[in-house]
């Protein structure tokens, strides 16, 4: 694959998320996890989904794989993956997308492999399924994935059970697995979340390689920013079930325009910031992420917003577009 | 035999050091030999009376004594742990092949499936076990295939309570998720990844329940609604035996220490598979 070939295709949304609405229904009360969300996802890129726990960015990725269990889930609005909309389709149609086209590496690897099986059976089960291989040549793809995820000794670590490999090692499988039938679109749920810093790196990378490797596109869900920094071409922030900014990553990080974007970069710690800078301290953002049960009037940031107004308690701020490629929700873009 | 660091070697390590689990298997071995080779042990029928020789005490010729018809005591308690075996086992492989798929479909499936079958085996397990089978028999009749399909039938509600419950745990698991994330069919999920999961309760419960069922058919037997004279069975024998119970005491007795032993073997047995196979559980 070229240069050239990636750009034209870059422009070409492979993914388009249009008033995605997924609910969560109890006896008492409806909860909306995630609630009007617009995102789209073009061919190639990396797209990175921020927030802090409980803003909804798990809930769309299984929402748009539909791994979630409806009823107690509603899903709406539409989810139009290379010209489908995935909401449209029968159970078995998305089954058979799921691995294939679609795919997705979760946060925990200690639990995402079952303990009994093989990493063997593990591994060329989708293979098998979408390609229906015969049990060798799965094992053969299986084996090349292994390599390409760079697991030494892969011929012996096949047999092997999942509790003999490391943490590490455990989510080179899941990614092996996730990308075992060249999927399109990979959703990357916090995949460096549970490991150690030096294996965070070294994951983050291969995923990046393979990526380029395969012409796989990435959505890389993570509260991390520096996870963003080093892997996203395009960011969006997730507040409490709804996108608050959406930026090209070099321009979120330089100029964040959303209250909220500019808290969580403050609160990054900044190794030897004390002596360079005046602000010593490391800032935070006051309060948590609200209740969804219990959501707040207007704006669902004015409770922790330092630049609150009166009309963010009264309204809920409209998303604003400030070009091609950025738009914020917030009335303070609204006043200019 | 497997994989020298497969979950299933490491068990069998830890089951090899267990002393209780090893007497138990030494028993349930001990009677499997002896109801394979009854035949070879005991050559001569053991139902064929001799009434010179009734309720005679244990000697040399008759090592167990006899009982009221002049039989072998010893001779039958050989050849009546074929029919205990042989229920044991009709009855386990019965409640494995029909608890066990309900109890997953019931557990991962959930919603209006589960409330059904759930409700249905509530009302089954309402009953004592014993009066279930007890009142099975009384609609299908006496004998050896009647006694295995009710007391079967009392025995699968525990069996789908069991496997549902450890379904409904194994499903929430992350692995399940990434199986449905690669395009895995429910029924894939459902016997590779889950089944082999809750195999670990089953196997301890197929233990403790082989004990179950023989203890369910001696007290048929016991009841004159198990197999039928003259086929020896140990239940029957303590049934018979209870009669004489202050003249010839070793008529009831030596039954009733066979089906104590192979209970007892059944049950050490679980217990040291289960402590074997989920050492978490281990006290």
């Amino acid at each position: 694959m070229t240069s050239i070939d990636d750009d034209r295709k870059c422009m070409k949304p492979l993914l388009t998320i249009n008033n995605l609405v997924t609910s969560f229904h109890s006896q008492e009360q409806t909860v909306r996890a995630v609630d009007g969300l617009d995102v789209s996802v073009r061919q190639g890129e990396t797209l990175g989904l921020v927030g802090e726990s409980g803003c909804g960015k798990s809930v769309t990725a299984l929402s748009v794989l539909r791994l979630l269990r409806c009823p107690p889930a509603e899903i709406r609005g539409s989810i139009v993956f290379n010209g489908r909309n995935l909401l449209d389709l029968s159970r078995e149609e998305m089954r058979r997308l799921r691995g294939d086209a679609l795919s997705m590496v979760f946060q925990e690897p200690m639990t995402s492999l079952n303990p009994v099986l093989t990493i063997d059976d593990q591994l060329t089960e989708g293979i098998r399924l979408h390609r229906g291989a015969s049990r060798a040549k799965a094992r053969e793809m299986a084996l090349e994935f292994l390599d390409m995820v760079r697991i030494p000794d892969a011929r012996n670590r096949i047999r092997e059970y999942p509790h003999a490999l490391s943490g590490g090692m455990r989510q080179r499988v899941m990614i092996a697995m996730a990308l075992s039938c060249h999927p399109e679109l990979l959703f990357a749920d916090e995949p460096t979340t549970a490991l150690d810093v030096t294996i965070q790196a070294q994951i983050l990378e291969l995923l990046a390689q393979l990526k380029d490797e395969l012409g796989t596109s990435v959505v890389m869900i993570t509260h991390d920013l520096g996870v963003i920094a080093e892997m996203a071409s395009r960011v969006v922030v997730m507040y409490a079930g709804r996108v608050v900014e959406e930026a090209p990553v070099r321009d979120l990080f330089k100029d964040p325009r959303h209250p909220y974007t500019r808290g969580l970069l403050g609160s990054i710690p900044v190794l030897g910031r004390r002596k360079s800078q005046k602000d010593r301290k490391l800032q935070e953002i006051p309060g948590i992420v609200p209740d969804l049960k219990n959501l707040p009037s207007g704006c669902r940031f004015h409770p922790r917003c330092p630049q609150k107004m009166d009309v963010c308690e009264r309204q809920d701020p409209a998303m604003i577009r400030l070009g091609e490629f950025r738009a914020v929700t917030c009335w303070l873009e609204a006043e200019v | 035999m497997f994989a020298s660091d497969s979950p299933l070697s490491l068990a069998w390590k830890r089951l090899k050091r267990n002393k209780a689990a090893l007497l138990g298997g030494t028993i349930i071995i001990f009677f499997l030999l002896i109801a394979l080779l009854a035949p070879v042990i005991y050559p001569e029928d053991p139902s064929r009376p001799d009434l010179m020789h009734s309720l005679e005490l244990p000697s040399w010729q008759n090592p167990l004594g006899t009982d009221q018809l002049g039989r072998s005591i010893l001779g039958r308690i050989i050849y009546g742990s074929r029919p205990s075996l042989l229920i044991a086992i009709g009855v386990t492989l019965f409640g494995l092949s029909i608890g066990v798929p309900i109890g997953l479909i019931s557990g991962y499936f959930g919603g209006r499936v589960d409330f059904v079958i759930q409700r249905i085996n509530d009302i089954l397990l309402a009953f004592p076990g014993f009066l279930l089978a007890l009142a099975l028999v009384a609609v299908l009749g006496v004998g050896l295939n009647n006694t295995v399909i009710s007391i079967g039938i009392s025995m699968v509600p525990l069996y789908i309570r069991l496997v549902r419950g450890c379904t409904l745990s194994v499903k929430e698991n992350v692995f399940v998720e990434a199986a449905h994330s690669v395009g895995t069919p429910n029924r894939v999920i459902l016997y590779r990844h889950i089944l082999p999961n809750v195999m670990v309760p089953i196997i301890v419960q197929t233990s403790l329940g082989m004990g179950m069922a023989i203890l369910f058919a001696a007290g048929l037997g016991f009841l004159g609604l198990g197999v039928q004279p003259p086929t020896p069975e140990w239940g029957t024998m303590l049934g018979s035996g209870r009669d004489y119970i202050y003249a010839a005491p070793h008529v009831a007795t030596f039954p009733g220490i066979a089906i104590f032993l192979a209970v007892f073997g059944f049950n050490l047995m679980g217990d040291g598979l289960r402590d074997a196979l989920d050492p978490r559980f281990s006290i």
